[in-house]
């Protein structure tokens, strides 16, 4: 369309290429092995964003189509497209890529094996985002698994529970849910073979046939469970602290920021898509179960000493009000349940990347061992700052647009259940200013004189990432004139092949 | 009539005479390029099958047939042999002066596979079984002074004769019923009787024993454990993929499912060797009796292929039966490489393997992901095919089990990968290993991820060979 360039392979396949190229690097040259993977994050994110800007939202839809016959008996096609919904996220992953490889700079062991799987799980998740095949969907969503289980158990910290425990407890977990999913998936497809008359894997394809309501309370409720798992929906969240503790800072980051909103994407793009009626029938369970989210895990906040669990279940908490914007159905709430993706992806990368570097540098991560830091690392402080403003919603960054878009959708829809979730942005405000109070403000404390402030590679991710939080706070239009075409354009086609429509 | 079609079986009878003479002439240092030779032939063989894959005979008046049914599973046949044969590399030097024996044995247990894929005739898969099987015998007790491998051979034997008979008396039973053993002619002259069904009962349990389905899988553990590695992995890959075809061919043609429905008694047979063999492979420490426990549960989701009985279901069998051959063999040649340096095959003996050969952990570790089925190794695209033919003919629960059994599987086999990475080791040589079997673990490798992610290839010709059951 605007160019033959298949821009979209390219941005999925570089950093593959440039893990690749690392496998083939020496073991004990670190620093262009640490190039090679920036050099190719950094070109995603450009390609990334040239696709945002290029994007054509006068037409909206799917654009940058790419689209190769791949497994014929299955009706499988190497599908690649972009539309509204998913290109914001795309950028995310991008963004919180980019920085996660600044994020690990002073990675010292392993460094080959660190990036070269850093690099096949970024293409990974990437791939979730940007395909349109059902089938390549899949392959890219548990892609990422496994690589995740390496790089926790080779470079996690062991804390309150093992890296090998939190390592196996997420693959397992996550796993476990995709089984879920994956007959869910199954059953769908030859259900709409046995309609159509012919295999198909493309969503699109799928969206259009109309499958009787039972089926399709059965397959949503296989996908809630899958999806629903990866975006730690309550009671399937327990994997994610722990998981978040024992892994390294760039899989937190990765993890917490984007491989959690493939739950949500999943949701909107297959589920709710593809299965309205199933959407409808349970979306009142996942609000009750939201609240569970939101509400629960706030409190668990309120007792946590450990910096890693107080983000790990404050994201628990987050991703209750994405469930609940899901859950409501109309326009505004998808449209901020995506935006509250979004937002939570870059805050919580944010977090998880100071976090880590200040455990880098002191070795302990008790809210308890520390004070003062600001008066040490005033870089680091603002970075704890911006991630803990946008954490609890402040007017000016992201996360604000996306918490009032969904309570203003929901609140119509679930008036009790949305009365009680907006109590967790309360919540949010007490731990996180509490412990943001207690470690970065008060008395200076010596034994921390020896801590060096942000300087060079570490800067990275404070900029890139707060530029974000800020810009999108700012200028939300930047981000959501995207979501609200694509969550348009899908609830539109919803209502136009159910007849009388339902929403 | 045109015997040319018939050349591979030929060939390669002649080539395991020819493997024992070289044993009188090529005694002392010349043992060293019997596997050379073997390799060479069966290649050469493999070569022949390919080139004629599409063509099609019916010998004997349907007693032997080649079709492209037969044509595939000789192909995996050969493809099985010639990387074991190529992997096994320094570890037959165990066999000292019997190296020529022990290649002609592998031959001639490829020959019996040989036949019983392609036979159309009840007494003919059955020697095709025995010739297979009693190769089989001896090879697992091929190492003499090994206890275990004595052992091996010797349960090998008893309950392999057992189930035999058990086979064979359900053969009986259909020829009485049917009065002919063509498979092809069967199903036209039975009726539904109870002996009909005892009879399949009695063939379900034959081929049952030797796919080491639960409850007929108590010999397989103590045999894989105990028959030097080679022959496991041939006994694990080709034994169980012979068993496969000559299923396939009896139930699909000699026996429709109108008269018994046979595949609910399959279903549930799979669903409980999927569940037994996963859960007992979960607290196994020995990877070589880990992987056997792992071989039952995989004998289980190909059996859901059979269950389907469908155009997926069946592609499913083919296509997991050949993938598998990739995937455990590689994993089957780490750990024969591991036990050739350490001596041990267990898991501690793995320990630090990622720094000490990386790419032996990195082929490791593929292998046993796609034996585990996750995506983008060969393993995901079997495992799909396999339960889309369930779920399509109904078996949703049978789907669900396998998939979760499989993501379970997960756990353990990550505990192989755990130990290869973080694991500490006292040794930090590098394992150096001979030309072929480098060859052959990258093939394994290789295979497994490129099937994987572009399974279409391999899926056409499984639609080809399953062409004639649909």
């Amino acid at each position: 369309m605007m160019s033959s360039l298949p821009i979209l392979s390219l941005t999925l396949f570089i950093p593959i290429l440039g893990a690749i190229v690392i496998m083939c690097l020496p073991a004990d040259r670190h620093k262009p092995i640490k190039y090679v993977a920036a050099v190719s994050t950094l070109l995603s994110l450009l390609f990334s964003l040239w696709t945002m800007i290029n994007y054509d939202l006068t037409i909206g839809g799917m654009q940058f189509v790419e689209r190769i016959p791949w497994i014929a008996d299955l009706g499988v096609n190497y599908a690649l497209g972009v539309d509204g919904i998913s290109l914001p996220l795309l950028l995310l992953t991008n963004l919180i890529g980019f920085s996660a490889v600044y994020a690990s700079w002073h990675t010292a062991a392993r460094v080959k094996e660190f990036f070269a799987l850093l690099l096949i799980l970024i293409t990974g998740v990437m791939g979730t985002f940007v395909t349109t095949d059902l089938f390549i969907f899949f392959l890219f969503y548990e892609v990422v698994v496994i690589p995740i289980y390496l790089l926790v158990i080779m470079f996690g910290s062991s804390k309150r529970v093992t890296k090998e425990y939190a390592g196996m407890k997420l693959t397992i977990y996550l796993l476990i849910g995709s089984a879920f999913l994956l007959v869910g998936l199954i059953a769908l497809f030859i259900k709409a073979q046995g309609i159509l008359g012919f295999p198909s894997m493309d969503i699109a394809t799928l969206a259009k046939v109309n499958y009787p309501v039972g089926f399709q309370i059965f397959a949503y409720v296989l996908m809630a469970f899958g999806f629903g798992t990866l975006l730690s929906m309550f009671p399937f969240h327990a994997w994610s602290p722990d998981g978040y503790a024992g892994a390294p800072t760039a899989v937190s980051m990765i993890h917490a920021g984007v491989l959690k909103k493939i739950g949500g994407y999943g949701l909107i793009r297959i589920g709710l898509f593809i299965l309205p009626l199933g959407a409808k029938f349970i979306a009142p369970i996942i609000a009750v179960l939201a609240i569970g989210n939101v509400v629960y895990a706030a409190f668990i906040c309120l007792s946590q000493k450990d910096l890693k669990y107080i983000v790990g279940y404050s994201s628990v908490s987050h991703m209750g009000y994405v469930l609940i914007g899901i859950a409501a159905l109309n326009i505004i709430s998808i449209n901020g349940a995506v935006m509250m993706m979004f937002a939570h992806g870059v805050m919580a990368a944010l977090f998880f990347a100071m976090i880590g570097n200040l455990y880098e540098k002191s070795h302990t991560r008790n809210v308890s061992d520390f004070g003062g830091l600001a008066h040490q690392m005033p870089r680091l402080a603002f970075g704890f700052m911006l991630a803990g403003l946008a954490s609890l919603g402040l007017p000016g960054t992201v996360n604000f647009i996306g918490e009032f878009t969904i309570f203003v959708g929901a609140f119509g829809v679930y008036r009790v259940i949305s009365i009680i979730a907006i109590t967790g942005i309360i919540l949010t405000a007490v731990y996180i200013l509490r412990t943001l109070g207690d470690i970065l403000f008060g008395p200076r404390l010596e034994k921390w004189d020896h801590l060096q402030d942000l300087k060079g590679p570490e800067m990275v991710p404070l900029i890139v990432l707060g530029s974000a939080i800020l810009i999108g706070g700012i200028l939300p239009f930047t981000v959501m004139d995207f979501i609200n075409s694509g969550a348009g354009q899908l609830l539109s086609h919803i209502a136009s092949i159910q007849i009388g429509g339902i929403f | 009539m045109n015997y040319s079609l018939l050349a591979p079986e030929m060939l390669i009878a002649l080539t395991g005479l020819l493997l024992l003479i070289s044993g009188l002439i090529l005694a002392g240092r010349g043992q060293r390029i019997v596997g050379i030779i073997s390799v060479s032939l069966l290649v050469a063989v493999l070569l022949l099958v390919v080139t004629r894959f599409t063509e099609s005979a019916v010998y004997f008046n349907g007693v032997y047939q080649v079709d492209t049914f037969a044509n595939f599973f000789k192909a995996l046949f050969l493809i099985a042999a010639i990387l074991v044969m190529l992997s096994a590399g320094k570890y037959t030097e165990r066999f000292e002066q019997k190296q020529s024996e022990f290649h002609a044995l592998m031959v001639f247990a490829t020959l019996g596979m040989m036949v019983m894929a392609a036979a159309g005739d009840l007494i003919t898969i059955y020697i095709g079984l025995e010739l297979m099987t009693v190769s089989f015998y001896i090879l697992t007790a091929y190492l003499l002074n090994d206890e275990a491998s004595s052992e091996a051979g010797l349960k090998y034997l008893i309950l392999g004769a057992i189930s035999s008979a058990i086979l064979l008396f359900g053969m009986s039973l259909v020829f009485a019923l049917s009065g002919t053993t063509v498979i092809s002619e069967i199903a036209g002259q039975m009726s539904r009787q109870p002996a009909l069904i005892a009879g399949i009962i009695l063939m379900i349990v034959g081929f049952g024993f030797k796919i080491a389905a639960v409850p007929f899988h108590m010999w397989a553990p103590d045999i894989y454990q105990g028959a030097p590695i080679p022959v496991t992995t041939y006994l694990a890959v080709g034994s169980k993929a012979a068993a496969f075809a000559a299923l396939l061919r009896i139930f699909m043609i000699a026996l429709p499912l109108n008269q018994f429905n046979w595949s609910l008694v399959l279903a549930i047979l799979a669903a409980i060797t999927i569940i037994v063999g996963n859960l007992i492979a979960l607290n196994q420490t020995n990877v070589k009796r880990m992987l056997a426990y792992s071989s039952i549960a995989q004998a289980g989701y190909i059996l859901a292929g059979l269950v389907a009985a469908n155009a997926y279901g069946l592609k499913g069998v083919l296509f997991y039966a050949m993938l598998y051959v990739f995937c455990n063999t590689g994993a089957f040649a780490v750990a024969t490489a591991v036990e050739t340096d350490t001596g041990s095959t267990d898991r501690a003996a793995f320990n630090a393997l990622g720094r000490r050969s990386p790419m032996l952990a990195a082929i490791m570790t593929v292998c046993l992901l796609s034996l585990a089925g996750i995506p983008p190794m060969a393993g995901f695209a079997g495992k799909f095919y396999l339960f889309s033919g369930a779920i399509q003919a109904g078996y949703l629960w049978l789907a669900f089990i396998g998939l979760l059994m499989s993501m379970i599987s997960v756990y353990y086999y990550l505990l192989v990968a755990k130990a290869m990475y973080i694991g500490e080791s006292e040794r930090e040589d590098t394992i150096d290993l001979r030309l072929p079997a480098r060859f052959a673990l990258w093939v394994c490798m290789l295979a497994t991820i490129l099937i994987g992610v572009y399974p279409a290839p391999l899926s056409n010709l499984a639609q080809i060979a399953i062409q004639m059951f649909l």
